[in-house]
């Protein structure tokens, strides 16, 4: 049999609709797709793609399952190896993962295998009723830092091992970025809800507003009886680039714009918190985030939205998906410019103007590529005397995050690296204090949700053999 | 879900509760705030800690009256809850090296001026306190800033109590006549802070001031309450509140404290007329 030469596509939102609503964008396969997208895997001897996952899964099993339509057993095979498969199927940039390596793409398009796996986890959840086996409770008490996607994958792990877990979270409902970062449509809420949901029935207790590090701090946290803590606290400060008119109102970080529309729901008109609904934006970053904010800003009703990027589409590190949906949505791409300055409206004989402050436009300067950097991607030279000016009314910053402050400086022997992440043992995520172990961004940096959840199983695992190694003393 | 214990309008704008969250309480200091959300679609808002007392587990806070959310927190009443309370957040008031410090508050400022003017007299320095209000109607807490000063002077713009004028005079007065502070705190709104540096910058006395720009999760994530301090961007809520008064670029945070009064005036205008009409 002859094999299908690309993947089967995933029904969407018509771009020039979803661009005007904040509901999910992919649709997701039928279970007719989803076996004829299975029956493209040829189940290869070497399964190269199983070693492209972040975290394992054994991805050729589970599309065997898939094929012969035993979408459950499918399912326990994905969570086995992985604590988030609804969440992952949709934000994983499997392009450069699993996907990557499959043997099938030397020639033609790999199998979906992010889209299989959406379609797993989206199934099970809707017909799914079976409670969940309750381990048998061991009495010991373990504490997680942070309800982002390294925390919860933890806390589960741990919770189905039979630890008490409780799960601190700063701010009013959990989830992390996947509440606060990831928009609605691309990861639908009630996702994370579900998720989080079915952490609580294997008895993991959640506790939100709590700031560990100010309301209560690690060393204390081991005083009231807990005998691991992980911290999972995320990434932390954004950044700037340090440029004129960065403070004009209409300047955003992607963390505060994407916080305002996403945790705090700003484009709904029953919400409290207020949002600009900018006419025209520049959006400065490639990652998925400015993406994000991107599509946020056309949806709350921008006409033109910029995408304003130093090196040139090939560079971008964005999900491959998360581009060509904006594109589609008529997001513009200014590649290779960089921003100099942002202008801001100032009427010099009425101090009083009530426009004076804000964003009136972005000054960019042209770039083009020259010699690779120490990662290899070739460095942006800026074009002398090109610069010019793109007027906007809002500038969203997505250039990154440095690591909160919080906890490094209220918990003693926390060693943190040079740029503030913490320092960990890459295969255990055991921190330089006892009993302290780390992972995701607040280690690494921004990073992806996979990479995070992943570090959360790895300490989790290390986690249980140290406290059953202390018992054993 | 967090409980009002209790409240006490201290003027016709000007609230104040004690909220029932022990574990603030056990950790608050003068300095520090707090965010807290009214109900499932409120926004967050920051407050700055205005007392709490550690045995009863009650942090009290004391607003102004000003928005959507400052009018729906004000609707409640005694042993109604509130949806979040989160805290203590940012760092506390220094308070190393201080012998004999000047409180100057403004307006509903005073509310965060007291508990560091009780925390300096506490520790045995010389306190003396500056509080101004536009009127007689809206001073507050002239009794409790009494107890914890040794000198205390009251201001009103329009002369209706105390003495008329703004605090910088008397301030000014004071330095002139041979007081000798160790430090000057500000805490007010940002036209007076900046004032209050103006008149301490020229002789050298060290002078803190208290922001409190717009922030949504307040730890650190959101940096929209990003201020320029010392020509650096420094975010009140992991940084702050307290910065040096020399440093900070007030026209710019004045600037940017009213990115959504537009937005701010609708709201209220709305709540105004469902609560008139709920009142009908």
């Amino acid at each position: 049999m002859a094999v299908e030469p690309k993947k089967h596509e995933m029904p969407v939102q018509e771009p020039l609709v979803r661009a005007k609503n904040f509901k999910e964008v992919a649709l997701g396969y039928s279970p007719e797709i989803a076996v004829a997208e299975a029956k493209r895997c040829l189940n290869c001897k070497n399964r190269p793609c199983v070693e492209g996952c972040p975290v394992n899964i054994a991805i050729p099993d589970f599309i065997t399952k898939v094929k012969s339509g035993d979408f459950e057993g499918a399912y326990d095979i994905i969570s086995q190896s992985s604590s988030l498969p609804a969440v992952c199927g949709r934000v994983c940039p499997q392009e450069t993962q699993c996907e990557s390596k499959c043997t099938l793409g030397i020639k033609f398009e790999p199998v979906g295998i992010g889209r299989l796996e959406r379609f797993v986890a989206d199934r099970h959840n809707a017909n799914n009723t079976a409670e969940p086996k309750i381990p048998q409770p061991n009495g010991r008490k373990v504490a997680v830092v942070g309800s982002g996607p390294s925390g919860l994958a933890c806390a589960g792990d741990l919770a189905k091992k039979g630890y008490k877990v409780t799960v601190f979270e700063a701010l009013h409902l959990a989830g992390g970025v996947l509440v606060y970062g990831i928009p609605e449509f691309r990861l639908p809420k009630d996702i994370v809800k579900k998720e989080v949901e079915t952490l609580k029935k294997y008895g993991v207790n959640i506790e939100t507003n709590v700031v560990i590090g100010k309301t209560i701090t690690v060393d204390e946290l081991f005083a009231d009886g807990y005998e691991a803590v992980f911290v999972g606290s995320g990434a932390g400060l954004p950044n700037f680039m340090g440029i004129a008119g960065e403070s004009l109102k209409g300047v955003y970080s992607a963390n505060e714009f994407l916080t305002r529309a996403n945790l705090m729901k700003a484009y709904d008109e029953d919400a409290q918190t207020p949002i600009m609904h900018a006419k025209n934006v520049a959006v400065v970053g490639g990652g998925n985030v400015a993406m994000d904010a991107a599509r946020t800003a056309l949806r709350l009703g921008a006409e033109n939205v910029y995408i304003v990027y130093r090196r040139s589409m090939d560079e971008l590190p964005a999900r491959k998906e998360e581009v060509e949906h904006a594109q589609e949505e008529g997001i513009k791409f200014e590649i290779l410019r960089n921003p100099v300055e942002i202008l801001g409206y100032n009427n010099v004989t009425d101090r009083r103007d009530i426009k004076n402050g804000f964003v009136t436009g972005i000054k960019l300067i042209k770039c083009e590529l020259g010699e690779p950097d120490e990662r290899g991607r070739r460095r942006p030279v800026e074009i002398k005397g090109s610069e010019y000016v793109l007027p906007v009314d809002c500038v969203i910053m997505a250039i990154g995050t440095s690591p909160n402050p919080l906890i490094k400086n209220t918990t003693d022997g926390l060693e943190v690296n040079r740029r503030g992440g913490i320092i960990i043992e890459e295969s255990t995520g055991a921190t330089s204090k006892e009993g302290v172990y780390a992972g995701g961004d607040a280690v690494t940096g921004a990073a992806t949700v996979i990479l995070a959840m992943g570090a959360g199983k790895t300490a989790a695992k290390a986690i249980d053999e140290y406290l059953t190694k202390k018992t054993n003393k | 879900m967090y409980r009002i214990v209790k409240k006490r309008e201290l003027n016709s704008t000007v609230t104040m509760m004690d909220i029932y969250a022990p574990l603030v309480a056990k950790k608050a200091e003068a300095g520090q705030f707090i965010i807290l959300r009214v109900d499932e679609n409120g926004e967050r808002i920051p407050l700055t800690v205005a007392g709490f007392d550690r045995s009863a587990g009650t942090v009290k806070i004391i607003f102004q009256i000003v928005g959507g959310t400052t009018m729906r927190l004000n609707a409640k009443n005694e042993g109604d809850c509130i949806t979040d309370f989160v805290g203590p957040l940012g760092c506390a008031t220094k308070t190393d090296g201080v012998k004999k410090v000047c409180i100057v508050g403004g307006g509903v400022g005073c509310a965060i001026a007291l508990p560091v003017a009780q925390k300096f007299k506490a520790l045995g320095c010389e306190v003396h306190s500056v509080i101004g209000f536009r009127n007689k109607d809206l001073l507050i807490l002239e009794e409790e800033f009494s107890a914890c000063s040794d000198k205390l002077t009251v201001m009103t713009d329009d002369g209706s109590y105390g003495r008329q004028g703004v605090v910088t005079v008397p301030l000014k007065e004071a330095i002139e006549n041979g007081e000798s502070y160790d430090e000057v705190i500000a805490i007010g709104p940002l036209v007076m802070m900046k004032f209050v540096v103006a008149t301490t910058k020229p002789y050298g006395i060290k002078t803190t001031v208290s922001m409190n720009p717009i922030m949504i999760d307040g730890t650190g994530m959101c940096g929209g309450c990003r201020l320029t301090v010392g020509g650096k961007t420094k975010f009140a809520c992991v940084d702050g509140p307290d910065f040096d008064g020399f440093e900070v670029d007030f026209d710019e945070a004045m600037a940017r404290s009213n990115a959504y009064a537009e937005f701010e005036q609708n709201q209220r205008d709305e709540l105004c007329n469902l609560l008139k009409k709920g009142a009908e």
